[in-house]
């Protein structure tokens, strides 16, 4: 079953509507929350007048910050320092408010228009205070306690290697500035729940569950003190997540506030603008690299100074991504002396957690454009600049000698330079190279970019899976993960049926309740199909042995006369289907279970790693950009359904393709969100989807786990916006070099308007300079391109 | 504006005439969901951005978010849990699922509605890829749809139904 395109499992039940979205669900007497919101990026709160709201038709109650003070702010999953903690952010704000967005009521009414119609009454007395909206360091405007004079609040360094001696000793110094607009995932289900209280306010259900349910049911627990059986997570469909969906909001912490309170189901189903407002925004990053190369283009030294703007609060993943865009820089390049330090800074923005690839897109894009710009120096080829720096097969598993999040960075299998060169042929890139070439000389502006990049499958948490007979004779295969639309019940039922010998339709995956199964780490960093998966894979082979031994006691043969075979089993001879010996069972052993659990830990993370080219079109008249062609080589260990692995691919490349040249969140300079709908945050439309062709690779199987697997989620879309910079790039002939995200008509004709200045800048400042004096030119690199090296013209 | 003032709407759903009381402010994907039971009648954005909701109202896909449900009264109306042609809609469920054209879902029943508009009228292709381009979908990368729709179109033309 393992390696086989079958259908998916979940496809019939959603091409019939037979769904659970948390949209459509209801419960008797249900009551519909509405968040009224700040209206102001930054201001002081005086009080919050509910008086009318709460006279309101259908009006059962409003509550505001003051109301629910003795609430703990959400947690971090992680807790990386102490003194990040008072960061987090409260459920409703209390005495500021500090980005447009952030709840300050709550209304309760038998009918969601009605809510809305209260939330329209609750007046917000406030003092508006000036805003920040940058990275800046300097004294800060936002009031005390939140911000301790500056909004720096958090430094990250990491590295390894003498980078001194490699600057010394470096033939050239070649710098560039990169820069990531904040971006974020928008899954077309905004967010929902529906929190249904048990009899006497003794604990709740939460419907709409998603990502990571156990821990969201610790966490609930925590904040409003229950013990943590009596909170129960339940995962129904869920119309997407990239990382943003099923994180542990304000608002399912206020609706099973408000359903404990008033001891009925309240449901609370976010609106699309409020979405742009509230979930997760991501990217924003500016990286500033420096690197020692010698003339053979090789890197001696690579010196990474990130700035990530994360908005206005600490979430649940406080500054993992700042920390995983550190780690992950050197991607799959040798690079002997490493030096990273990001900070990160807090603005009145809606606050930043993780979106698909988090870290590593803005990691990739910015190492791969630092590959660009040596082989533009050096007038070397940048395929050739990337051979001549990957980390060859000899050196695996190798050892980064830094931490990603607290866990050691070893890249587990692989052989770069093979996975590049099979790239290179099965997609024919001289020949793609030679088209793009023949076309710019007939007058188009057509361009071809190549880009690398090592991906990360998490194993930080262990994982626990279930397989037991069910009364009606399937097999539950019980895991807590979850589903997102990634097909993870077909890929951990082929893991299951393969481990059993037993066709799929003998099971029935059971995901996302958090009181069928004790432990789940959960459902990110495209971890589900191999932590679960070899959860599933052990589960299945103690099952094998225990239903051959419960079948051999159960009709007195030894187990060596037992097979498992067909449907169930063969007992000397006679064949027996699982519902038959069901049935057997529950006549002669009914207290019988026939149950097998496994749990599954790795120390070690599963990397896997790709190859995309890009080849892309530029429009000469609105300098638009359009996605010809689009290639992925990926190395995945093993694929246990290559067609799921490859549709994980397109999707997240078509949604990296969005964030190269379409999507940014913009604000005005007085911190009002401008992209609060798809009309203004626009992603892209089938027209602005390319050709694809996509090969995954099992040449190189993971050894931190038994089926060899490396995850599949992240691939896509991971060196998607490198790839499309470098093919922009090569489209113009390497005048210009595009160093933000996204690439739009706009950035191009500015950076086209400036080409002939460009190379006469000044450089950046050196590498010793001054904290001021670097972040006075970093603040300049959202506009800035240039590109310094001694002495060597960067246009080719 | 308060739900004091019921109107009486009557329209035909998959087939069936409803008759329901409803205020004038609710949306055609509200009705269609909480009163009349259809899950695929979903909100994705209500801002008519990403088609998600789309319905079919007198054989032509609309937006049922900016529609009132008022406003739907005396019309046609067809969601993806039953297209018009029975034979169609098992077509398009099996080209969908063959080409991978389903991650989440949440986007399917409005492009399953689409599809239906196009192979109904036999749209050419380019016309089919703008049909298509009026809905979101942030899973699949499109490409599986279109060759979904791309096939379904092929197979209709060979069958003697196309242009």
């Amino acid at each position: 079953m393992i390696g086989r395109s079958v259908d998916r499992l979940e496809d019939d039940d959603l091409l019939r509507a037979n769904t659970r979205f948390v949209g459509s669900l209801a419960f008797e007497d249900m009551l519909h929350m509405h968040v009224v919101r700040s209206p102001y990026a930054h201001a002081r709160l005086k009080t919050v007048i509910i008086d009318k709201a709460a006279m309101a038709p259908g009006v059962i109650a409003v509550w505001v910050g003051n109301d629910i003070r003795d609430l703990s702010p959400i947690g971090f999953r992680r807790v990386p320092d102490r003194d990040l903690l008072q960061y987090r952010q409260r459920l409703m704000a209390l005495d500021e408010l500090c980005y447009v967005g952030e709840p300050v009521a709550i209304v309760l009414a038998t009918d969601p228009y009605l809510a809305e119609d209260a939330g329209r009454l609750v007046a917000i007395d406030a003092e508006i205070l000036p805003p920040v909206l940058d990275c800046e360091p300097g004294p800060d405007s936002r009031s005390e306690p939140l911000l301790r004079g500056r909004n720096e609040i958090a430094r990250i360094e990491k590295g390894y290697g003498d980078i001194e001696a490699a600057f010394a000793a470096a033939d050239h110094k070649i710098s560039i500035s990169c820069q990531i607009a904040r971006q974020t995932a928008v899954p077309m289900e905004t967010r929902g729940a529906i929190a249904v209280p048990h009899a006497h306010a003794a604990g709740f259900d939460l419907y709409g569950a998603a990502k990571v349910p156990h821990a969201n049911r610790q966490e609930l627990a925590r904040i409003l003190s229950l013990d943590i059986d009596r909170v129960v997570l339940r995962e129904g469909h869920a119309g997407g997540g990239f990382g943003v969906r099923g994180e542990l909001y304000p608002e399912d912490v206020l609706v099973a506030f408000a359903a404990l309170r008033l001891g009925l189901p309240v449901k609370w189903i976010e609106d699309r603008s409020e979405h742009f407002l509230a979930i997760n925004h991501s990217r924003d990053q500016m990286i500033h690299l420096d690197a020692a190369v010698s003339e053979a283009g090789v890197i001696a030294g690579l010196h990474a100074r990130l700035a990530t703007d994360q908005g206005a609060y600490l979430r649940t993943h406080e500054i993992k991504v700042s920390d995983l865009s550190c780690a992950f820089l050197p991607g799959p390049y040798r690079i002997p002396a490493y030096r990273a330090t990001a900070t990160v800074h807090l603005t009145n923005k809606t606050p930043c957690g993780t979106y698909r690839a988090p870290g590593r897109f803005e990691a990739t894009f910015a190492m791969e454009r630092m590959i660009d710009a040596i082989a533009a120096a050096l007038a070397l080829d940048p395929v050739e600049v990337r051979r001549r720096n990957l980390i060859s097969a000899a050196e695996m598993p190798f050892e980064r000698k830094i931490e990603a999040t607290g866990k050691r960075v070893v890249y587990d299998s692989g052989d770069y330079l093979q996975t590049l060169e099979t790239a290179i042929e099965a997609f024919d890139l001289p020949e793609l190279r030679r088209a793009g070439e023949e076309r710019r000389r007939g007058g188009e502006c057509v361009g071809i970019g190549v880009a690398m990049f090592v991906e990360k499958t998490d194993t930080a948490l262990h994982e626990t899976a279930r397989l037991e007979l069910a009364s009606d004779g399937k097999i539950e295969i019980v895991t807590g993960t979850s589903s997102l639309g990634q097909g993870m019940e077909t890929a951990l039922t082929q893991i299951a049926a393969d481990g059993l010998g037993l066709p799929m339709d003998a099971f029935r995956l059971v995901r996302g309740q958090t009181d069928r199964i004790a432990q789940s780490g959960g459902t990110f960093a495209s971890r589900t199909t191999l932590m679960a998966g070899s959860a599933i894979h052990e589960a299945s082979r103690i099952f094998r042995q225990k239903l051959i031994e419960v079948s051999a006691a159960l009709y007195g043969v030894t187990t060596g006369e037992v097979t498992v075979h067909g449907e169930g089993c063969c007992i000397d001879g006679r064949s027996l289907d699982l519902l038959q010996l069901r049935a057997a069972l529950d006549t002669a052993a009914p207290d019988t279970q026939l149950v097998a659990e496994a749990d599954f830990s790795s120390g070690a993370m599963a990397c896997p790693y790709g190859v995309h080219i890009a080849q892309v079109k530029v429009d000469p008249d609105d300098l638009s950009v359009m996605v010809e062609k689009y290639h992925i080589a990926y190395e995945i260990g093993r694929a246990v359904n290559p067609d799921l692995v490859r549709a994980q691919l397109l999707g997240g490349a078509v949604q990296g393709i969005g964030g190269a040249l379409m999507e940014e969140i913009s604000f005005s300079a007085d911190g009002q969100p401008l992209t609060t709908s798809f009309a203004h945050y626009v992603t892209p439309r089938t027209v602005d989807v390319p050709a694809f062709e996509i090969l995954v690779l099992e040449d190189w199987p993971s050894p931190t786990n038994p089926l060899g697997l490396k995850g599949a989620g992240e691939g896509g879309i991971n060196a998607a916006g490198a790839a499309v910079a470098a093919a922009v790039e090569d489209a113009f002939g390497a005048t210009i070099a595009p160093r933000r995200l996204p690439i739009t008509s706009k950035s191009l004709f500015d950076l086209l308007a400036r080409t002939d200045s460009a190379h006469t800048r000044a450089s950046w400042p050196a590498r010793q300079g001054s904290a001021t004096e670097w972040d006075s030119h970093f603040r300049n690199a959202a506009d800035d391109t240039s590109s310094f090296c001694r002495g060597i013209n960067p246009a080719r | 504006m308060e739900d004091t003032e019921l109107h009486t709407v009557s329209f035909k759903l998959n087939g069936a005439v409803q008759v329901l009381q409803v205020a004038p402010r609710r949306s055609l994907t509200h009705v269609l969901d909480q009163e009349c039971g259809m899950k695929s009648a979903r909100v994705g954005c209500g801002q008519g951005d990403c088609g998600s909701c789309t319905v079919s109202v007198d054989g032509v896909p609309i937006r049922g978010c900016l529609l009132f449900a008022v406003q739907a009264d005396g019309a046609d109306i067809r969601t993806a849990e039953a297209l018009a042609d029975p034979a169609m809609l098992a077509a398009i469920r099996k080209a969908f699922k063959k080409h991978r054209a389903i991650q989440c879902g949440y986007c399917t029943p409005g492009f399953m509605i689409l599809a239906e508009y196009i192979l109904r009228n036999a749209l050419p292709l380019d016309q089919a890829v703008q049909t298509l381009s009026a809905n979101l979908c942030r899973c699949t990368g499109y490409s599986p749809i279109v060759s979904a729709v791309t096939e379904l179109l092929a197979s209709r033309a060979e069958n003697g139904c196309g242009p």
